[in-house]
Formats: structure tokens, sequence, C-alpha cells
């Protein structure tokens, strides 16, 4: 698959503090990419660098295989994380304005613009100014105005900070409807449920290095331990406890049932096919529950994190 | 360029859109003319208020001499004793008494005046009386020694004119003043321009970094642009407002006159007519230099050093505030800016009024942070093409010079929050 942005060996320094180490990333085309990392680690930076408002020390960008040029901002889209709009600007005159320095004429602009209002449910603000609007309605605003003219490449900064949660669900449907109409899309956030639902990709920064990156099904199978969370009813739990000791590692488990069961994780050895531990069980008790145990990314972050620590 | 023109129209609507900007644009003048007006008239009901002097006089020579005029009556006492003179004074609330008496035998002095009153008389009243005794205490002396007196007046009418053809126009001492105020004017004048406008690049500038709206836009368009477009777009806020203030305030110095009746170029006539014949010429010099003034070269400097001087120390306002976080940052920051400013006005008004062409004032019309305001000021009093050029070029490769390094600061100052700026940070910003 074609890489839509590449950024190779990014190296960023303020004085004595590095924030970017020898970073890299690929980002696939018309893919939802995720940036990791607690605050602090670097992520900002990075997004800066390929928006081009900082420049690196060492590394280079590529968008769509060439290095990236001023004009390449035409091409991407940026929602910082620290908001922000001119408040005592009229919205319309402001979006206007902001979009008519990304290159658009004045009439495509507004066609665009009344477009989004009707679709976001904002058309009455027009004429309002910012400072008459709820932190979350000035955030429609710059979504909008982020998305207006209709880059390739769309990064978003904590896209999801400081919307309820009704907003914050119909921005993650208009990003995924963004992605279907082919955006490629990416975003950094510390909020990790939000990467579940919607990254394609990942990569991990933390204290300015990468620590991973990939497809998340593909880092997910690297990180799982070959687990199973099982529900048993079996006539004699102390003897069954004691059969599977001997032949696995067990832990407890925690999920809800509607039986009375014998809840455990077990561990197999790595490439031990779990069938083997099904047979085991078939001779020995009701099989209510038997689920594989899937790291979430949460799980992965936390564990690469202290990891390095 | 299309940006640039983009941030130059937002800019500049923000700037006349703004609610302060028009109250100030539309109510200055009419402060301006009102208070031109308040003092007109608070002179006119000092001069209507008459005063009455009593005389006692006891050697009868001068009561005579005392004429009335609008402002003052004279009431002669002599026949009452100088007690009773004083006390009628006192009792009908006179202005006061002027006792004149026999000067005493051996004295060098002619005559012994006192002036008795509730309140120390003004320099102009004191003055007055001593004039009008000595002036006739000299023609009575004059007589004494048998010199025909109208022989004297006439003289002393050619030797006045002589004065005037002798001196030429470059010394005389009114154009002098003329050239000092329009100078002073255009300089002090200069000064208020580049604060205030100064300040608004600086406070839209923190604005933007507040709102942190400046991250969306510098992924739009590079810093140095924004910077550009800031300070054109402001500084024609600044021509606009100042265009309006020249019209509305000569439509207001003009209605207002004529609709009070007074003209302020015709009242000139009357009033030279009424002067005493050796005011005249004067008047008439006053008018020929206020006339004489380079206009033409006087407003395109003007124009030249304003642009000049409002975009060096503009560019320095918008470096400082992407260095702060807020407006009270600033004022560590605002010391060395007001320095040269005020600086500039005090070498033009005691230096350049002393010697217009002195060392102090050449090298303070040549230094950049300065040359603006007083070379404005040295201007009017003729200054060399060759100087002038100097001043202009050194003006202008400072400019650029300000204008990148506060472009640098202005980089990375505009992407720093939450940093207390000191000068050291800053200096390293300049490396970055």
């Amino acid at each position: 698959m074609e890489n839509l942005l590449v950024a190779e060996n990014i190296y960023k320094r303020f004085g004595n503090f590095t924030a970017l180490n020898n970073v890299s990333i690929d980002i696939p085309r018309e893919s939802i990419f995720g940036l990791l990392g607690p605050n602090g680690a670097g992520k900002t930076t990075l997004l800066r660098i390929i928006n081009q408002i900082t420049m690196p020390d060492e590394g280079r960008v590529y968008l769509e295989g060439k290095p990236l040029h001023p004009d390449d901002i035409a091409h991407i889209g940026y929602l910082p994380e620290e908001r922000g709009l001119y408040k005592s600007m009229k919205v319309g005159e402001q979006a206007l304005y902001l979009a008519r320095l990304k290159g658009l004429s004045k009439a495509e602009a507004k066609e665009r613009l009344n477009y989004w209002f009707k679709r976001l449910e904002i058309e009455g603000w027009w004429d309002k100014k910012i400072q008459e609007l709820s932190k979350g309605m000035a955030q429609k605003v710059q979504f909008v105005i982020t998305v207006l003219h209709r880059p390739k490449l769309l990064i978003f900064d904590e896209p999801f900070s400081g919307f309820d949660p009704v907003n914050a669900n119909l921005i993650k449907d208009e990003i995924l409807q963004l992605k279907e109409e082919g955006a490629t899309i990416l975003f950094s956030t510390h909020r990790m449920e939000s990467v579940e639902e919607l990254c394609d990709y990942i990569a991990l920064i933390h204290k300015s290095n990468k620590l991973l990156d990939g497809k998340v099904s593909e880092i997910k199978k690297e990180y799982k331990s070959n687990t199973f969370e099982v529900g048993l009813d079996a006539r004699d739990e102390a003897v069954l406890r004691r059969e599977l000791e001997e032949r696995f590692v067990l832990g407890p488990a925690k999920f809800k049932s509607i039986n009375e069961d014998l809840k455990l994780t077990i561990k197999l050895k790595d490439n031990e096919p779990s069938n083997d531990l099904i047979q085991f069980l078939l001779s020995r008790a009701r099989i209510n529950h038997f689920v594989e145990v899937i790291p979430s990314v949460n799980d992965i972050f936390i564990k690469t994190v202290t990891q390095d620590a | 360029m299309r940006n640039l023109r983009l941030i130059i129209q937002r800019e500049y609507l923000a700037r006349v859109r703004n609610k302060t900007f028009i109250v100030m644009t539309f109510l200055s003048p009419l402060i301006f003319v009102g208070m031109i007006l308040l003092i007109a008239y608070l002179s006119m009901l000092n001069s209507t208020d008459q005063k009455i002097i009593g005389i006692h006089d006891e050697t009868g020579m001068f009561v005579e001499e005392f004429k009335d005029k609008e402002q003052v009556q004279y009431l002669d006492f002599s026949g009452e004793s100088l007690e009773k003179a004083r006390q009628d004074v006192l009792n009908n609330e006179y202005f006061g008494l002027i006792h004149i008496a026999e000067a005493e035998p051996g004295s060098s002095k002619p005559a012994h005046v006192q002036f008795f009153g509730k309140e120390t008389p003004g320099f102009g009243t004191v003055e007055n009386i001593e004039k009008t005794i000595s002036d006739k205490l000299t023609r009575e002396q004059l007589i004494a020694k048998g010199i025909d007196i109208s022989e004297i007046d006439k003289a002393r009418a050619k030797v006045s004119i002589d004065i005037q053809n002798f001196s030429g126009e470059r010394s005389s001492k009114m154009s002098n003043y003329i050239k000092m105020f329009f100078g002073g004017a255009a300089g002090y004048l200069l000064m208020m321009f580049i604060i205030i406008y100064g300040n608004m690049v600086m406070r839209s500038v923190i604005e933007e970094k507040t709102n942190r709206i400046i991250e969306i836009i510098v992924s739009s368009v590079k810093p140095f642009q924004l910077l550009l477009g800031k300070v054109l777009g402001t500084s024609m806020a600044g021509v606009t407002q100042f265009t309006i203030w020249i019209i509305l305030g000569a439509f207001l110095l003009f209605g207002i006159s004529s609709f009070l009746g007074i003209d302020p170029f015709a009242a000139q006539t009357p009033a030279v007519a009424m002067m005493d014949g050796a005011m005249k010429p004067e008047i008439n010099q006053l008018v020929i230099d206020i006339l004489k003034l380079p206009y033409a070269s006087l407003l395109s400097f003007f124009l030249i050093y304003f642009i000049g001087g409002y975009f060096l120390y503009s560019s320095i306002y918008a470096a400082i505030g992407a260095a702060v976080d807020s407006e009270t940052d600033t004022q560590q920051f605002m010391f060395p800016i007001i320095l040269p400013l005020v600086l500039g006005i005090y070498v033009g008004f005691f230096s350049v009024v002393e010697n217009p062409h002195g060392t102090v004032s050449t090298i303070f019309s040549l230094i950049p942070l300065t040359s603006p305001i007083v070379m404005l000021m040295r201007i009017p009093f003729g200054v060399p093409w060759w100087e002038i050029t100097i001043s202009i070029a050194i003006l202008i490769a400072t400019n650029f010079g300000v204008l990148w390094l506060s472009a640098k600061i202005y980089r990375v100052g505009i992407l720093m929050y939450g940093k207390k700026p000191s000068y050291k940070e800053i200096y390293k910003w300049l490396k970055y």
C-alpha cells in the first residue's frame, strides 16, 4: 500500500531539550492513523513539523513521495489542540477568511460553508460572534474550517477534547465519513477508547522516542499472550482447578455471567492451539464462556510505557 | 501576495470596525474643537470683566495720562486724602489704587509710585502702569531739555522700519517660533501615532496568541506574511483615522466659526488694522512666514518619516507581543521603546530649538530610533539634502534589519506558551 505521508528520522531540539529523537512514521493512504503518547511526549511538535509550522533540525517529510513544499499546506487541514478563533469576529466572516487563506475563492468558500453549516445544523450561527458561542460550538465551527478545503491529509490534535458525548460522536462519524470520501487522517490523542474505535494504524511516542508503530490488528496479535477467559460448570471445582493447574497457568477472571461458574483466565504455551484447551475441558466440564483475551490499546500503551521506564 | 492582501484587509477592517476606534475617530476632533472654543470663550469672559482702578496723584502730572480702555477704567481720587481714597476704593470693591507721590528730595527716582489692592495685580497691569508713568516722565524730561517731542516720535517710527529691513527673513524671531511650532507639532504627532498604533499591533498579536488562532493561521501562511500584513493593515487604519481627523477638524472649525460669525482668516485684517503702527509689519511678517513654510516638502517628509518610524517601532512592538502571554507581561519591554521616543522629543524641544544644526541635533537626526522625530523638527529650519538622504537611508536599512530580527522572535514567540520571557530567552530565540 502506498503511503500518503512519510516522516523520516525527525529530530527536533529546543535548546537542551530534545522534543523528537529520530522519529519516523509512515501513513498509508485513506487510513486513520493514531499518534499516541502521554502528555509532553512530542506529539504536537511532530504535528507542527508536518504542518510546516516549525522546521525539523534533521530528517525529512514527504507528501506523496515528494519532499514537503510550502504550497502543500493547501492539501493539509490542521485542527490544533489549542483551539481558538477571533473572538470579536463573526463566525461566517471568520470562516471565509480562514478558508480563503487556504486558497479557496470567495464564492467556493461560501458554497462549501453553507453545505457544512447545514450538515452540522449550525446554519443560524453565521452572524454570531465567537464570544457568543460555547466552547463546544466554537469547536464545531473550527472543525468545519479544518475540513473545508477538502485536504488530502487531515490532522487533528486531540479532536475530541472539549466535546460533550453527543458532539464527540458526531465528530467521530464525520471523521469516518471523511475517510470514506478518500481523506487520510492523522490524529493525536491520549484517550485510548477513540483509538480502538477509529484507528487502522498507530504509532506510540514516549519521551521523544517512537516506541512502536504499525497496523492496530498486527500490534494486537503481537501483544496477545495466548490467554483465554473461561466460565466452567464442573461437578467438583477443586479437582478441576488442580488438574488445570498442572497443565496451564491460571489466573482470576472477572466477567458478567448468569451462571455461577468457575471463572478463570488460562494461559497456554506460545504456539499451543486453543483446541488443546477446549479438548481438555470438554471431558471435564460444561463450557459456558470461552473468549480469547486480546490486549486493548490501552493495555499495550501502559505496558510499553512502563517497560520503557 | 494574495494571502498578504487578505491579511491586510482583515487587519484593517478589524481595527476600523472596532468601537473604540470609531468613537475616537469621530470624537477627537469634536473634543479638540470644543477645547479651542472653550479656551476662546474663557479668554473672552476674562476680557469683558472691567477693572476699576483709582488714582491718587499728588503731583497732578499723570492723571491725564491714564486713559480708560475697554478693560480698565480709571477714577481720579487726587482731591481726597490718601487715607480717604484708600477707604473709598476698598468700600467700593474697586480693583486697586495707584498712589503717585512727589519724589523725596535727593532721591534718584523722579517719583514714588505705590499700588494698593486686595489681590496682587497681574503682570500686564503692573507693566502698563509703569510704562504710562515712565513714558510721561521721559517726555517731561525731554521737554525740559528743550527737545521737540514730535521730532522724536517721527524718528522712532523710522528706526522701527530700519530693523525690519536690516534683520532679514531668516533670523526673524517670529518665523523661528513658527518653524519651531510646526516642527514640534509634526514630531509630537509622530510620537503619539507610533505609541498608539504600535500598541495596537502589539495587542493584536497578543490577542491572536492568547486566542490560539495563531496556529491555524501559521499553518496557512508564513509568520512573516502575517507580521507584515498586520503592520501594514494597522498603519492603513492609522492613516484613515488621521485623514478623517483632518477633514472633520477643518469642517468643524470652519462650520462653527462661521456660525459664530468669526472668520478665522478675515478676522486678521481688522486685528492688524487695530494694532498700533509699530506692530503692524510684524503681523504681516507672521502671515508671510506661515505662507512661506515649505508645505510640500514638510508633508512629504512627514509621510516618509511617519512610515519609516512607524514600521520600525511597530515591528518591535509585534515582537514584544509575540514574546509575552498577556499584556501585563509587556511592561519590562516597554521602557526601551518609550525611551528613544521621549529622548527624541527632548532633543527636539531643547537642542533643536537652541541650535537646529548643532552636533547633538545632527547626530540624533541620523540615529534611526530618534531620527523620525528629530529630523521632522529640524526640517522647517532647512536641512541639507544630503543629510536628509543619509538619515532616510539609515532608517530604511535599520527597518529591514529590525523587521528581520522581529520576524525571528515573532516566529518562535507566537508558539511559546507559559514561559515568562526574559531578554536572555529572547536572545536564544534569535538563534533557533
